[in-house]
Formats: structure tokens, sequence, C-alpha cells
């Protein structure tokens, strides 16, 4: 078998048992929490009754291994249990089950994020290349400096300042992102304009300052010295004998900026209050709905580990000394 | 060095070999190097040491109380309410004053407890080699492959948001880089000649990695505490932000972002009181930029590590 392979499933194999470890952690959480959770959830009014109905429910009568593979099993098939909200003192459950409360809000977030990666990829590569080509520029300062100054800047700020001039000053677009399914395609991507750019400009000054570092560690090396002596154009030296050799680290890059803005979401949703799956991790942990805060937590980690997993092997595939090893 | 032009006459190569060289005092020698200082490295020490300032003397600064309430909420700004006060009637500039006490301090605070946490671990790690460093290593890859934001939100949820449990929940999550960077560069000092020399002498572990590994590795560890620092810093303004950080009545920068944040929908009518909200906010990033530009200019002379970034 080629050598690449071995790698490749042994670095996916690595994956699925950070999954496996993360996942258990996640679920841990809910062993971690104090005796008297039943009350807190269910209100001072609950009968005994009622916390020790609630607590079987939990199944925290049984221990706490079997409790986490039942609950693996059922994340599995989808079922990610149900939500804390809506439960009385009195018994009474109108609660809801966490995959119905998630499902649509993961719709919106992968849509913001997806607009935001079409955008910001194409883009940061662009600005990249060309801060490369220009190396020590007033173009390749004035980009730097900007990036720099970006990602220095919390999201809200970046947030609030184009609130300030695109919705209040002057009124192009709406600051609140509120969507439902129901609007036709141009009215979403105009209510979640800004919330787009903000992530975009995070994510392209991260990107752009990789994919530059990365251009220039490769223009240091030897072959491109040689392209350079024999007469090739600046152009052509990052065109034809840079880039082919840089896509593997522009694809890692790529996707490690993905898995960043996994994080970024959270805090942009809130600010947009765009109804997304970050938005309602906040809101679940400010009224402590635990198996809410779970799932969306599996959700982020998850992308978070399968995006830098691509990232890695991406990176293998695209290593020449790794494709024909000696 | 002796003077040539005094020293002629009775001038001989053995005195100046013998003379005492003076080596340049600690100050002298960081005056040197201050002023060969970029730009952008003075101008971040000067805000760091405003901010630093602000921070310690709040109580004689600020005109008001940290939690003193007035009769006019959302006040716009003039003599007595320099930038107004906010949606209970707080005095805004009072609370930005104590809100640098507070967010840096807590943001200080956390980065100094995750180094001792990570780099004491990493250090550990570095000179066992064993399973201890196998078992350590690899929780911090499994703790570092979920994002310390949903991390620490998750657990959040589960103790209660006070100070302590967020100086703690962050200083935790935030050692595990510490901890990954004191391992790799004092896994290189390590194996140096003086330090198998010193555990011939028969020295403890603990003198070891004190007196012998951490003066080698201080530079990339002392700028990682500034890069460290201003993620933390980040991290706490987004978690107060996002309502499970820092808890009212302490003022911090971070909630009363999120507190003022409608404000910002006056700005057509009322500029000033437009961009109330934006103050804290703007006071966080500068902050984070100050810091980044010295530790930026502080790798330059030390290493030259991020030559090229």
């Amino acid at each position: 078998m080629h050598p690449v392979f071995i790698t490749i499933i042994k670095r996916l194999g690595l994956g699925v048992l950070t999954l496996l470890v993360v996942s258990a952690i996640i679920f841990s959480s809910v062993t971690m929490l104090p005796g008297d959770f039943g009350e807190a959830v269910l209100g001072q009014a609950a009968t005994e009754e009622t916390v020790a109905a609630f607590r079987e429910e939990l199944g925290l009568d049984k221990p706490a291994v079997v409790r986490y593979f039942e609950w693996a099993g059922a994340v599995l098939k989808g079922d990610l249990g149900t939500s804390f909200s809506g439960r009385s003192a009195s018994g009474s459950d109108r609660s809801r089950s966490v995959a119905e409360m998630i499902g649509p809000r993961l719709k919106n977030t992968l849509f913001l994020a997806g607009v935001t990666a079409i955008i910001a990829v194409p883009l940061a590569i662009l600005l990249g290349l060309s801060a490369a080509l220009f190396r020590n520029s007033w173009y390749d300062r004035t980009v730097n400096a900007t990036t720099l100054t970006t990602i220095s800047m919390p999201e809200f700020f970046v947030a609030y300042v184009l609130i300030l001039f695109f919705s209040s000053l002057w009124n192009v677009f709406p600051s609140l992102a509120t969507v439902d399914p129901s609007m036709p395609l141009g009215e979403r991507l105009n209510r979640i304009a800004l919330p787009a750019i903000t992530l975009t400009l995070v994510i392209v000054a991260h990107m752009m300052r990789m994919t530059r570092a990365a251009i220039i560690n490769l223009l240091a090396s030897p072959y491109i010295e040689m392209a350079r002596l024999k007469g090739a154009s600046r152009t052509e030296i990052i065109l034809k004998h840079a880039l082919p050799n840089a896509w593997a680290p522009i694809a890692t890059v790529i996707a490690f900026n993905l898995a960043y803005l996994v994080v970024g979401v959270v805090v942009v949703e809130v600010v947009f209050v765009y109804p997304g799956i970050g938005q309602l991790m906040v809101d679940s942990v400010s009224s402590r709905d635990i198996p809410v805060v779970q799932a969306c937590a599996l959700i982020f980690a998850g992308t978070y580990i399968i995006l830098n997993l691509v990232a890695d092997i991406i990176g293998i595939v695209t290593n020449p000394r790794l494709l024909h090893p000696r | 060095m002796s003077e040539p032009t005094e020293e002629l006459s009775t001038y001989t190569a053995a005195a100046e070999v013998g003379a005492v060289r003076v080596r340049r005092g600690r100050f002298e020698r960081w005056w040197l190097a201050l002023k060969k200082a970029p730009l952008s490295a003075w101008f971040g020490m000067i805000v760091i040491a405003a901010y630093v300032f602000v921070a310690v003397f709040a109580p004689w600064l600020a005109p008001y109380g940290e939690a003193e309430i007035f009769r006019t909420p959302f006040a716009p700004w003039d003599e007595t309410h320099r930038f107004g006060t906010d949606q209970i009637g707080r005095d805004i500039l009072t609370r930005l004053i104590y809100g640098a006490r507070n967010t840096m301090g807590i943001a200080l605070v956390t980065t100094l407890l995750s180094f001792l946490i990570g780099g004491g671990l990493g250090l550990v790690a570095a000179i066992n080699r064993s399973w201890l460093d196998q078992l350590l290593s690899r929780s911090v890859d499994v703790l570092m492959a979920i994002p310390s934001l949903i991390f620490a939100l998750m657990l959040l949820s589960i103790f209660k948001p006070s100070v302590l449990s967020l100086i703690f929940i962050i200083a935790v999550l935030d050692s595990t880089r510490v901890f990954r960077l004191t391992r790799s560069v004092a896994i290189n000092v390590v194996v140096m000649d003086y330090v198998e020399a010193a555990k011939l002498r028969g020295e403890r572990l603990g003198w070891i990695m004190r007196h012998e590994i951490l003066p080698n590795i201080m530079p990339p560890l002392v700028a990682e505490f500034g890069l460290r620092f201003s993620f933390v810093f980040l991290t706490i303004a987004a978690l107060s932000f996002l309502g499970v950080g820092i808890q009212p009545p302490t003022a911090d920068w971070g909630s009363m972002v999120r507190d003022n944040a409608s404000m910002i929908q006056f700005a057509q009518y009322d500029f000033k009181a437009g961009i109330t909200p934006l103050l804290p906010a703007a006071a966080i990033g500068l902050l984070t930029v100050a810091v980044n530009f010295v530790v930026d200019w502080f790798l330059h002379k030390t290493s030259g590590l991020r030559d090229e970034h």
C-alpha cells in the first residue's frame, strides 16, 4: 500500500478518536452538575415526585458509562434529547426536542457561513498573492497594517462600526438580520449583508496574512532563485513556479480559517440577532438549558475537528515529499 | 575601556588588558534598546502605560462612583457627564475608567494563572519525557480540539458565572497553548550539558527548572505572555459581551458595549450618543493593537522568530 494511505488512515483514526473523547467530555458535563439541579430547572415549588421523575428521565439512576453510550447512540440517530425549558414544577411538560430547535437554526448558520466563505476565500487569496507579489511596497504595507488592525479588534467592535455607518448613518443595510425561510433569496442576502461583511473582514485578515506568509516562504527556496536568475518575470515566478507548490499551504489555511469562522459566528449572530445556533447556544448558556448547550457544543466542536482533519489530509495529499518517498 | 588621550604617556598593553571593563547597567541597556525601537512599538508602550495608569488610579480619576446611578438614563454628552450616562443612568466615563481596572485586572490574573499552570506542566513534561509527558500532551491535544470560546460557554453553563469561575475556566483552557509552547522550547534546553551537570550535582527538579531552564526560555515566553494576554482579554470581553462573563454591577467594557448597543440607532440624530457604545469597544481594540505592536517588536529584537509574517 502507498505510504500516503497509511498516513491518511492514521490521521483519520486519530480524528475519530478525538471526536469520541470530545463527545465524552461534552457529555460528562451533565454529571458535573450540582445535586439540586432538578429543582433549579423545575422551580422552587417542584414536588419530590416531579424531581425524581425528571432525574429518572435524565437517567441519573444509571451508571455514567451506560448513559454515555445511550446518549452517543441517540445522537448518531439524530436524537439530541429534549430541552430543559418549558418544564414546570407541576410536572407538565411543554419542552421541545433539541433536534427540532436546532434544525432550522443550523441551516441559517450554514447559510451565513457559506455566503461568507464564498466572498472571503477568493478575496483573501487574491489579496495575499498580490501582497506577496508587491512585497514591501506601499500596497503591501497598507494591506498588512489594515489586516493587523482588523485581527486585533474584537468582532463586535467591527460589527457595531459597520452598523453605525451602513445602517444608522447611511441606511443601506438593515441592522437586524432577522430571516425566515419564506423570504426570497435576494431579501435574505440583503438581511445578512452586515453580518457577512463583518465575518468576511475578520476571516480575510487572517487568511490573507497566512497566504502571504506561505508564498513568501516559498519565494525563499532555491528553485525560485533559479527561475529569477534565468530571467523569468515576477508574475511568471509567482504564477508558474510558486503557486503550484503553494496550493497545499493555502488549502490548509482556508480549512483552518473556516474552522475559525465557527467560533466567530457566535458573537456576530448575537450582535445582529441572527437566528442561528450561535445565538441559541448563548441563550441556552444564560438559561442553563444543558441539553441544548451540549448539542450546540457538539455541533461546533465536531465541525471544528472535521475541518482541521480535512486541512491536515489536504496537507498530506498535496505534499510531494510524502507522495514520492525515496 | 581606557581613554587613550589621558593615559597615552603611561600606556601599557598589560594595563589595558588588565583594566576592568565597565558593564552597562541594566537600565542603560534597556534605554539603548528602547531608543532603537520603531514608532509602532513606542506607540504601543505609551498606550499600555496610559492604560495601566488609568487602571491603578481609577478611584482618583473617575468623577463618580463605579455603580452610582443618576436620574437621567441615556443622558447626552455634557459637562456633568462627559460621555453621557448608560441605560440605568450610570456615568459612562466613570464606568470606562473602572472598566480599565476590572477588565485588565481580570485578564492579567487569568493570564498569570494560565502561565503558572501551562508553564509549570510544560517544564515538567519537557524534563520528564515519560508517561507523564504523553498523558499531558494527549490531554492538551484533546482540549485544543474544541474551540475555546465554545468550551468556555459550555463550562459557564455548568458553573455559575462569577469572576472566579471565569478566571479559572479561561486560565485552564488557555494554559493548553502555554503548555505546548513551553514544552517545545524547553525540550531543546533540557538536553544541554549544563542541565545534565546540574542533575549530576544532585539539584532538585524545582531548582533546575528555575535556575537552569527558565532563564533560557524566557524571551519566547515573554512574547507569548503578551499574545496570550490580548487573547484572554478579547475572550473575556467577548464572553461579557455575550452576557455570561463579568456580571453587573462590576463595570466592564464587554458588557458596557452590550448594554448600550441600542444607542447606535440614534447616531443620525445625535452622533455623539450614537458612538457611545463604541467607546468601550474601541478601548478594547486599542489595547490589543498596542500589545500586538510591542510583542511584534520584542520578537523581532530577541529572535527574529516572526520575520516574515
